[in-house]
């Protein structure tokens, strides 16, 4: 996909995250939205995938570590072609397939159960050992939430991977400032990141993880690096792209009802239009 | 008995009174404390409460130094959280030295709903319930939660009060005793008893109040004090009746079911059915739908009390 079209992508994956809230009644839109341009660019550029064979051995993984974001995955996999985006509309719902937060067994596309912070970043590396033990090319790729750093499996996970040389793993950083009781700097600071990150032995890239642009650089930059696992640092809004919503911690786990979501839906639409 | 509140507004509203009261009370949290309702202490005593930030087992090891060194520190996160991440903490740096930590975990079992079986605690109970010094607490109301949130500063040793995210009819009133390590008989009847906890409290003496309409008598037992048991008020009413149903919102393996099972089959033996989540996993729902497919509702208790009736005929 061009960067435009990749643009276009995103702004459908963002009003289906706000279309699928609503009947939902609860989720979590702000975490969601923030990472709408990384997993499109994953998801439609980087990753080696095929949607027809979710199980394929050779496909790349991705680990939604902060799995609360379940919304943004869900509408990339949708969009890809796994599941039929009516199924967004079943989100949370008693007897649907969308679990609140990402289950492999049930879910087509998903290749690890996440939900519990801190857990998924283990799994992508041992996913990636995996991948080196049987001398496969695939990478694994886990998005990680600035909260959930201060969960001490996270630094396990990230000096092993230095260890065991994951030059297959990518980790990306959706560094938003924000998680429930307040701002990361408020609840549990985790500054200097870039440092601690290299001092733990990865190679670290900072970027707007706004600007695809910048990310399918970054991405491409992680390919080259050998020997050591990568991280990109991806600065973004919580809620990005619906304005009542950016910045808002309020918005970490609130549902919008009909009226809210017409309102980001209208304004997502003309973002869209302006993309031409 | 319209009046509603969830068990965690109680445990947020009781910290309050306790914090005037005791300057030794010290709240901590991981990221959680709108949702446990630890924030109203957290702006009330902003010194002595603690956000952890999003690391819970730091939070448990932390509250042991707390308790080490005379305070009396309330720990509250999601019950899956707290005794799952956080299990080994719990074990070796409070339960071990007998340090006076209170666990006070918030939304367990499936009434957490929507977000679905990664935060939902079906096993907590029998997590805690091994461990040797913890006592397990699993109120069933506002008043209740009070009551043994009290109980646990009074109690000298680690306490996991287990509460829920969904508003509960108020069972009780402030004549209401509670104390560790006691049963509360609630109803009495002849035929068959149901002990429950938690959630399960009111759906049991709605379900005693049906069985009694087509005549069969039931004695409903609140056993909120899973550990210690109170092995002696459920013998005694073992031998009143011909069969008995546990409930409770947790799987049935190693909670409030086995520990009913453990005291009858040592003391009383009688013919038993354990109600709660049949080694499964729950999902995203609603939370009373979700009791509905899991079969935690009035109508499977009726059911159950029949079956174990049946049982005693054999
Ligand atoms: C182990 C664990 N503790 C607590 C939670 C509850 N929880 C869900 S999201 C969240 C905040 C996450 O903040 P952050 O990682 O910054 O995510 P984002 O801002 O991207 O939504 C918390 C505390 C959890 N899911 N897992
Ligand atoms: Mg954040």
């Amino acid at each position: 996909m061009n960067v435009i079209d990749l643009k276009r992508m995103a702004n459908q994956i963002r009003q289906d995250i706000i279309t699928m809230l609503v009947p939902a009644k609860s989720g979590h839109p702000g975490g969601s939205l923030s990472a709408a341009d990384i997993l499109t660019v994953l998801y439609f550029q980087e990753m080696r995938i095929r949607p027809d064979k979710p199980h394929w051995e050779e496909r790349d993984r991705f680990v939604l570590s902060k799995g609360h974001a379940a919304p943004v995955l869900y509408a990339a996999l949708a969009e890809k072609g796994y599941f039929p985006k009516e199924e967004l509309l079943g989100l949370r719902q008693t007897g649907r397939m969308l679990q609140g937060h990402p289950d492999m067994k049930g879910i087509p596309g998903v290749d690890m159960s996440t939900g519990s912070l801190g857990q998924g970043f283990s799994a992508a590396n041992g996913m990636a050992l995996a991948g080196k033990m049987d001398g496969k090319d695939y990478r694994v790729y886990a998005l990680l939430g600035d909260g959930e750093l201060a969960e001490g499996q996270v630094w396990e996970a990230a000096m092993a991977a230095a260890h065991f040389k994951l030059d297959n793993l990518t980790a990306i950083l959706d560094f938003n400032g924000l998680q429930i009781d307040g701002t990361t700097d408020e609840v549990m600071s985790s500054a200097p990141l870039p440092d601690k990150w290299r001092a733990f032995g990865w190679h670290v890239i900072e970027l707007d993880g706004h600007d695809i642009e910048a990310l399918l650089k970054g991405f491409d930059e992680a390919h080259r690096v050998k020997g050591r696992p990568t991280i990109l640092i991806a600065k973004t809004v919580k809620g990005k792209g619906v304005s009542f919503m950016e910045n808002a911690v309020g918005w970490h786990g609130n549902a919008p009802n009909a009226e809210q979501a017409e309102q980001a839906l209208k304004a997502l639409r003309e973002e869209v239009a302006q993309l031409g | 008995m319209a009046e509603k509140q969830a068990t965690r507004e109680a445990y947020g509203k009781a910290l309050i009174a306790l914090g005037a009261e005791n300057p030794n009370i010290v709240v901590l949290d991981a990221d959680l404390s709108k949702s446990t309702k630890t924030a109203e202490f957290a702006k009330t005593y902003p010194e002595r409460f603690l956000n952890m930030g999003i690391a819970e087992q730091n939070m448990m090891g932390t509250a042991a130094g707390l308790a080490a060194s005379g305070k009396i520190p309330f720990a509250s996160t999601f019950a899956v959280f707290a005794t799952g991440r956080a299990f080994e903490q719990i074990r070796n740096s409070i339960a071990y030295p007998k340090l006076n930590v209170k666990i006070a975990a918030t939304h367990a079992g499936i009434t957490v709903g929507e977000d679905g079986a990664t935060h939902q605690a079906i096993e907590d109970v029998a997590i805690m319930r091994a461990l040797p010094n913890m006592t397990v607490l699993v109120p069933a109301d506002g008043v209740e939660t009070r009551l043994a949130i009290f109980a646990a500063v009074k109690h000298q040793g680690p306490v996991y009060i287990r509460m829920g995210r969904l508003e509960l009819p108020v069972l009780f009133d402030e004549n209401y005793h509670f104390q560790i390590g006691k049963a509360n008989i609630l109803r009495k009847g002849r035929d068959a008893a149901i002990v429950a906890n938690g959630v399960m409290v009111a759906i049991a003496l709605e379900a005693a109040e049906a069985l009694a309409q087509e005549g069969i008598s039931v004695t409903v037992v609140n056993a909120a004090s899973v550990k210690p048991f109170d092995k002696e008020t459920l013998t005694l009413v073992a031998k009143e009746v011909k069969a008995v149903v546990t409930a409770e919102e947790h799987t049935v393996i190693g909670g409030l079911g086995s520990a009913v099972a453990e005291v009858l089959a040592e003391e009383w033996p009688l013919p038993l059915v354990r109600v709660g989540l049949q080694d499964t996993f729950g999902e995203s729902g609603r939370p009373y739908e979700l009791l509905e497919k899991y079969g935690l509702t009035e109508e499977r208790l009726v059911v159950a009390v029949k079956q174990a009736l049946s049982k005693a005929d054999r």
